[in-house]
């Protein structure tokens, strides 16, 4: 039994509250509602903080804080940072959406075109405004930054073209550097020192950064951060995914690819490396190591990842004490426990200028989707992505601020035709207690409350709302746009629970955000758009907050 | 007699055997001129060099020419951001909507130039004949017309309707994002 992890910001999957309860979330009706005014995939979910509720809209970003103790939640101020539309060019089918933040009476938002920027929740005036990520050369900035102590944890994303992965720590106050580290290069770059304690690398190796890669290849390998961070204020240290390596082409980088696609933990006053697994070494499917890092109760970090496999490890050394298939999975047939790496099919090893079929997991299998932990049930509620794909390796050349990727895909369902469910599993007994088999990819997060409901919404636009122990409907509701973001509840002013979600995925594909695509072409959109052919376009193209209530 | 009709014959043959003509080393003052475009004061439209329409618009109408585009667009990471020219970070070429424009002086410009929204500068990357090359194909790919010139399936992947059946492609009801 490890150490009790005590996480420096609560888990947004999870809620106390619990007036919304098995018997009455059926009378759940709509109390408001907010339109954002902005096309585009709304995957960052209301923030709130006291009596106010924060919108953050897709890049070109506003965020509107909205006051709960007025009728209708009128809009109280609004921000929207001058954006650099180079930015616009350079996300297309992942998570890569900025983020928000809350702490004491400070905000910190994250923005795609690489600004951290603290302001004044009260008034929203700006405090300090830094550029930690440059779009020019494919950096932009991923998720929500982390609120460690007096340090604002940020990490780069942008993995599709090339740029170095990078996790750095800003000062709270002034917004200065503190500390950077990257994920591939040599040791000192890395931050890999003395207090370095990695089970699965051989202990007195240097510089894995370099020598796992073809000469060179290391600088623009990709490895950025996939998914927002977690910090464990009572180990001291700062757990993060990193990102898949660049190229998407894997015969063009031989080697495990060091640090790319694994978990790494930091010292979150230093960035010290302490431990190292690596999840999907010299990554095949550009998986990176993405699907969310939660905290369970009795001292575990469970990760599901996007090979198909959920893992457990112990927070304090990295020790990876089980790995279970929970996603349709051929590409390996199991993960060595000792070596922590997949078991790989030989027939669904890429090979350059070959079309391999039908591999399962695809690579948007949970990757941003935001899997929640209740205490009160013990189970874990992934949405999944039940994909398989196509690829053909190609070489790919690298061009600074173009996509460095080498691979054309094609999506599809996972054998029995249904693209998503919703997973209850059972982290104890290593198998599913329930299954909510869904039409489309689960792109949007869950949300499990004390009340033992589940909250979570849907590509076509469903917010349902399910019974936590046993996965039976209770209700649902239409919004006007596909739902890519994670649920939300809060106690409103009036005392009473109140549930929020963001509708707004943008066009046909989901995630794709507001870009044009044409799905005739089934490598559209990373080829999600050979899933995603039958989806119906939304009924409006904006964003639209909707908070309901019981009656 | 029979020798001589079958002389006749095998010259006629012979005559319709014609191949398109394929300029595999273009004449450096052709390639310094084909640069030359008139581009409109807002960067969309112009008028093409006029060593082009002396050439007969080769970057439009010659197989090679279309062919060695859909080279560099793999090349040069075009479909990185437009697939196989249904999109993904960048925007859909395949759907008959242009934002910059749908004649080869837009295309060039776009190409050679860059555009606001993350579409990079190829200026200094590839050469006015490269960047010829690959808006010729660039234009096939979302033509409404069919054109034999451009080119067929794919050497790997089959991602959509092959470029020289662009109307068969088009005979699918149009589903564009927006």
């Amino acid at each position: 039994m490890g150490p009790q992890l005590a996480t420096a910001q609560p888990d947004p999957g999870f809620s106390r509250l619990d007036e919304i309860t098995v018997e009455n979330a059926g009378r759940l009706v709509p109390a408001w509602s907010f339109r954002t005014g902005t096309p585009g995939a709304h995957a960052t979910a209301p923030l709130i903080a006291g009596d106010t509720l924060f919108v953050l809209t897709p890049f070109p970003h506003t965020l509107f804080a909205l006051d709960l103790t007025r009728p209708g939640a009128a809009v109280k101020w609004r921000y929207m940072p001058p954006p650099d539309r180079t930015a616009d060019g350079l996300t297309c089918c992942d998570a890569a959406t900025g983020g928000l933040a809350a702490s004491g009476d400070r905000l910190y938002l994250n923005t795609l075109d690489g600004h951290t920027i603290s302001l004044d929740a009260a008034g929203g005036q700006v405090v300090w405004d830094a550029r930690p990520a440059h779009p020019q050369t494919g950096e932009t900035l991923a998720a929500a930054p982390l609120v460690a102590g007096n340090r604002i944890i940020i990490g780069s994303a942008g993995d599709d073209a090339g740029p170095r992965g990078w996790l750095a720590a800003l000062d709270a106050a002034t917004g200065r550097q503190d500390w950077k580290v990257f994920d591939t290069g040599p040791d000192a770059e890395v931050g890999i020192g003395e207090g370095f304690r990695p089970l699965y690398d051989p202990p007195q190796a240097r510089d894995r950064g370099v020598s796992t890669w073809p000469p060179a290849a290391w600088q623009q390998g990709g490895g950025g951060l996939s998914g927002a961070p977690v910090a464990d204020p009572a180990l001291g240290l700062v757990f993060y995914q990193t990102g898949h390596p660049a190229p998407w082409n894997p015969d063009q980088r031989p080697g495990e690819n060091r640090w790319t696609s694994g978990i790494f933990a930091r010292d979150a006053a230093s960035g010290a490396a302490r431990w190292f697994d690596p999840i999907n070494p010299h990554d095949l499917y550009a998986m990176g190591a993405s699907g969310g890092l939660l905290p369970t109760p009795d001292g575990r970090l469970v990760h599901p990842d996007a090979n198909g496999f959920l893992y457990v490890l112990d927070p304090a050394t990295g020790k990876m004490l089980s790995a279970t298939r929970f996603l349709p999975v051929n590409a390996a047939r199991g993960i060595d426990l000792a070596s922590a790496v997949p078991i790989r099919e030989d027939r669904y090893v890429t090979v350059q200028d070959r079309t391999v079929r039908d591999i399962c997991p695809a690579w948007p299998a949970g990757s941003n989707a935001q899997a929640a932990y209740s205490p009160a049930t013990g189970l874990l509620y992934i949405p999944a992505a039940t994909l398989c794909m196509d690829m053909a390796a190609r070489s790919a050349s690298y061009i600074a601020g173009t996509p460095f990727g080498g691979a054309d895909v094609r999506v599809k369902p996972a054998p029995g035709g249904e693209e998503g469910a919703l997973i209850a599993w059972d982290i104890a007994a290593g198998r599913a207690a329930w299954t909510v088999p869904e039409r489309f990819p689960l792109r949007g997060g869950a949300l499990a409350t004390a009340g033992s409901v589940v909250f979570y919404g849907t590509l076509d636009g469903l917010l349902k709302a399910v019974d936590a122990r046993t996965g039976r409907g209770l209700w649902q509701f239409q919004a006007t746009a596909g739902i890519v973001g994670r649920p939300a509840t809060f106690r409103a002013p009036d005392g009473h629970q109140y549930v929020a979600v963001l509708a707004g995925a943008g066009g046909l594909t989901g995630t794709a955000s507001a870009k044009e695509i044409d799905v005739r072409d089934a490598t559209a959109a990373r080829g999600f758009a050979n899933a995603l052919r039958t989806l119906p376009p939304p009924q409006d193209r904006s964003g639209t907050l909707f908070v309901f209530r019981l009656p | 007699m029979r020798a001589r009709h079958l002389l006749l014959a095998a010259c006629a043959f012979l005559v319709a055997c014609q191949r398109e003509q394929r300029d595999l080393r273009t004449d450096p003052p052709v390639a310094e001129a084909l640069g030359q475009v008139a581009v409109m004061p807002g960067g969309i439209g112009g008028r093409p060099a006029a060593i082009d329409r002396a050439l007969g618009h080769p970057y439009q109408t010659n197989a090679y020419q279309l062919n060695q585009g859909k080279r560099l667009w793999d090349w040069f990471n075009c479909s990185g951001c437009h697939a196989a020219g249904g999109g993904a970070s960048g925007p859909a070429l395949t759907d008959g909507s242009w934002r910059y424009g749908p004649d080869m002086v837009s295309i060039f410009v776009s190409i050679r130039d860059g555009r606001p929204n993350g579409m990079p500068a190829f200026r200094g990357k590839l050469t006015d004949e490269q960047i010829l090359q690959l808006s010729g194909y660039v234009q096939a790919m979302g033509a409404e017309t069919a054109s034999t010139a451009a080119p067929s399936r794919n050497d790997t992947m089959q991602a959509r309707a092959s470029e020289n059946r662009a109307p068969a492609a088009a005979a699918f009801p149009k589903q564009v994002s927006r």
